[in-house]
């Protein structure tokens, strides 16, 4: 690397349309100058005398084309003149094959960290660690230093769940927080709803062909709560890969009624999004329809143990990855419910993954109280169905009337 | 026989935690005989104990029940490691058909009272759907098809069965967590004590570890206490995997789940350690079990958790990683305590600018 050929632009490289015969007349005014050829070295010491009272650019880079680079920089080079002047020599010497130009500088004596002295990196080290944790920067650097050792030697308590507050609090939430302040501006509203203590069971719609939504209702609940949401999810939540085990580290466990019992009694913050993949996975044109709500199997949950429901209607997480396209087959062969097809996901490629920035509303509900009914109301069918519904018909009517107080999908 | 107190046969007593525990009930004040049973002698010291050389799997034990006048019988004899065994078939004929005759002479003895037998919480399986917590009446998501979890499910069967057919007799059924310790070999523990451990990528499994000498002390509890019924067995807690790994000090490398189960079946091949097919599953998904019924009914306090378990197992092992540990260690010595400048700092705010540069000396 270290005779590596640097090529200055527009030195060397064939101008113009790329015939590879003759630069274009533009081509040849923007290039600097040709590669004089060995017959034409000969004039070039008389025109050199005789042009000393021009400018130096001109005679310089004929004469010592390892000084090239600097005429841009010369004070004396008008940049108005220059490409005039030099592209005298281009005309009179069309052809070009090797010259010195093509050794004009190595990278050696360019070392970027050379003559840096190391006070100078300590400042900016320091000043650095003053950028990101503040005045307070050591005692700061020092409680990083302290977490990581926690880390790595692992001296840390999940919960039975797998849940890890730190790792939750200190990286997936800081993570998310931009994504629901800034790219989706999210306002929420009715937090009062939420319990401030003890079990409650948060319904929500669903949707958006990738489950965010429920990402942003944990950011969102912890950071004007402080509390943690519980999700449940989906046992193909559990069977992938790496999304298995950030869901539980994240508070995640398997959407079975032992699972939300255990939590509610445990007085946890259990999310549920009963829809299922039915609603994340549905086409666009039946955006903010709420499908149905799986078997009660939440209701009941919520019965047995007596904690209240808080019904919450999401607007906005429809339109981050409109769903106008499936591919049932490989969605099949792959064991996954659906593979989406939006206006820019496979177009796209990685880039159809960014979501829409639309704008989110949060609105939860009243809570409905199910303390009132006995232990036994969760084994009785029709109450746990008329209890659904209502949960769903309060959803579904406060996301219409949220629909009809947006101004638009992005704003 | 009346104020004579309790005579226990104990099955599989040439193995470690089995020849331990038949020494301790030895000593229990309510217990004035025990027998140990097994194939081959107990290799240490077995004290007080009567050793009696029979195998399970034939109709003898019958006779050393009845002619011992036994009136509990601790059933130990369940092994998880094929390689111990001398290979998976003999393992499988020692479990299952052992336990099936063990349970026939158990039911012509008319005057036994009390059946203890050791079972794993393996037989709930791991797998994506399990529930965080498994509670006893619950069953594994997946049935077992081959290894120590079908033996297991099959033990558990045979001694449903022989509970139903005989119910003046106390059936007491423990499901233990993975037992750790320091001399404790088993699937689990050869496999902590790889120099390197390979995980399954993208997985975490949670752990739950009972400690070997809470194994010993339910199982006297069970002896002398007037329980039956089937209780989980663990420490309290959860660790994941990954964090056991980093508690450990080992490094560990996470690959695909079949490069995982390659590896291992190269290091049983290899007699390097016992690895045993099913643990995949559970090194991908983990478990937990709920003790509720453990304290509430059994009435016993495991004295180690889950951490305390595996923090006691891991003392006796050399570390092989650690190296960002140590790193990391080196940097913080070169930084203040944390919480000490911050309370000086409020304090007398003007020494803020200070502060940094007096203590980086010191």
């Amino acid at each position: 690397m270290g005779d590596a050929e640097i090529i200055p632009i527009g030195t060397r490289g064939r101008p113009g349309r790329g015939t590879g015969k003759q630069p274009s007349s533009a081509a040849r005014s923007l290039a600097p100058r040709g590669k004089p050829k060995p017959a034409a070295k000969k004039p070039s010491p008389a025109r050199d005398r005789a042009t000393t009272e021009t400018p130096a650019v001109v005679a310089d880079p004929v004469l010592d084309p390892s000084r090239e680079p600097v005429i841009a920089t010369d004070p004396a080079a008008l940049p108005g003149e220059t490409p005039i002047i030099e592209s005298a020599p281009v005309i009179e010497q069309p052809a070009a094959s090797t010259s010195p130009l093509v050794s004009p500088a190595t990278t050696t004596s360019r070392n970027p960290l050379g003559g840096i002295p190391s006070k100078d990196w300590l400042a900016a080290f320091q000043h650095a660690a003053r950028e990101v944790f503040g005045e307070q920067w050591e005692p700061q650097l020092a409680r990083f230093l302290a977490f990581l050792r926690r880390r790595v030697t692992g001296d840390y308590v999940v919960d039975e769940y797998g849940f890890d507050q730190e790792v939750t609090q200190r990286f997936f939430m800081a993570a998310l927080r931009p994504i629901a302040e800034k790219w989706f501006r999210i306002e929420v509203r009715g937090i009062d709803n939420i319990p401030t203590d003890g079990g409650a069971l948060v319904v929500s719609n669903h949707s958006g062909t990738i489950p965010i939504d429920g990402l942003m209702t944990m950011v969102s609940i912890h950071d004007h709560t402080g509390r943690f949401l519980r999700p449940l999810g989906a046992d193909l939540v559990f069977s992938m890969p790496i999304v298995s085990s950030l869901a539980r580290k994240g508070g995640a466990t398997l959407a079975c009624s032992e699972d939300a019992e255990r939590m509610l009694r445990g007085g946890e913050l259990v999310g549920v999004w009963p829809e299922g993949f039915k609603g994340i996975g549905k086409p666009y044109a039946e955006r903010y329809k709420l499908q149905r709500f799986g078997r009660g199997g939440f209701v009941s949950a919520a019965l047995r143990t007596g904690v209240p429901i808080v019904p919450l209607a999401v607007v906005g997480a429809e339109e981050i990855y409109p769903l106008v396209g499936n591919i049932p087959g490989l969605a099949r062969i792959l064991g996954v419910p659906y593979i989406p097809i939006t206006p820019f996901f496979p177009l796209l490629g990685p880039l159809g993954l960014v979501p829409l920035p639309s704008k989110w509303l949060l609105e939860f509900g009243e809570p409905i109280r199910t303390d009132d009914y006995d232990g036994t109301a969760g084994d009785d069918p029709m109450l746990v169905f008329n209890v659904t519904d209502q949960v769903r018909e309060t959803i579904q009517q406060t996301l219409y009337s949220l629909l009809m107080q947006r101004q638009s999908v992005f704003r | 026989m009346a104020g004579v107190g309790k005579v226990v046969l104990v099955t599989g007593v040439s193995r470690d935690l089995g020849r331990k525990f038949a020494r301790a009930v030895a000593l229990e004040p309510g217990v004035s005989r025990v027998i140990g049973v097994d194939v081959v002698p107990p290799r240490g010291d077995i004290g007080d104990v009567s050793f009696v050389r029979a195998d399970i799997r034939n109709p003898v034990i019958a006779k050393v029940i009845a002619k011992e006048d036994v009136d509990t019988v601790v059933h130990m004899s369940v092994i998880s490691t094929p390689g111990s065994a001398g290979g998976r078939n003999t393992m499988k004929e020692l479990n299952v058909i052992g336990t099936m005759q063990l349970l026939a002479a158990c039911q012509k003895a008319p005057g036994l009272r009390h059946l203890i037998v050791k079972s794993t919480t393996t037989v709930y399986g791991a797998s994506n759907r399990d529930p965080a917590m498994f509670t006893e009446d619950m069953e594994p998501r997946r049935a077992p098809r081959a290894g120590y979890a079908k033996d297991v499910a099959e033990i558990e069967g045979y001694v449903r069965g022989f509970a139903r057919r005989r119910p003046d007799v106390r059936v007491t059924l423990l499901r233990a967590a993975n037992v750790i310790g320091p001399q404790v070999l088993s699937p689990i523990t050869s496999y902590f004590r790889l120099p390197v451990l390979p995980t399954v990528l993208g997985y975490d499994a949670r752990l739950q570890f009972l400690h070997q000498h809470d194994l010993l002390g339910v199982l006297r509890h069970s002896v002398s206490a007037d329980v039956h019924g089937t209780f989980n067995i663990a420490g309290d807690g959860i660790l994941m995997l990954s964090q056991a790994a980093r508690r450990l000090q080992r490094p560990s490398v996470p690959m695909p789940g079949f490069a995982v189960g390659n590896v291992g079946s190269f290091l049983r091949s290899a007699r390097v350690a016992d690895f045993s097919p099913e643990q995949l599953s559970f090194l991908t998904y983990g478990r937990g079990v709920d003790t509720t019924r453990m304290r509430e009914v059994l009435g016993f306090e495991p004295r180690f958790t889950t951490a305390e378990a595996f923090a006691d197992f891991g003392k006796t092992l050399p570390t092989t990683g650690g190296r960002s540990e140590r790193v990391l260690a080196g940097i913080a010595r070169q930084l203040p305590e944390p919480g000490y400048p911050r309370a000086r700092a409020q304090g007398a705010p003007g020494l803020v600018e200070i502060g940094p540069g007096g203590l980086r000396r010191g």
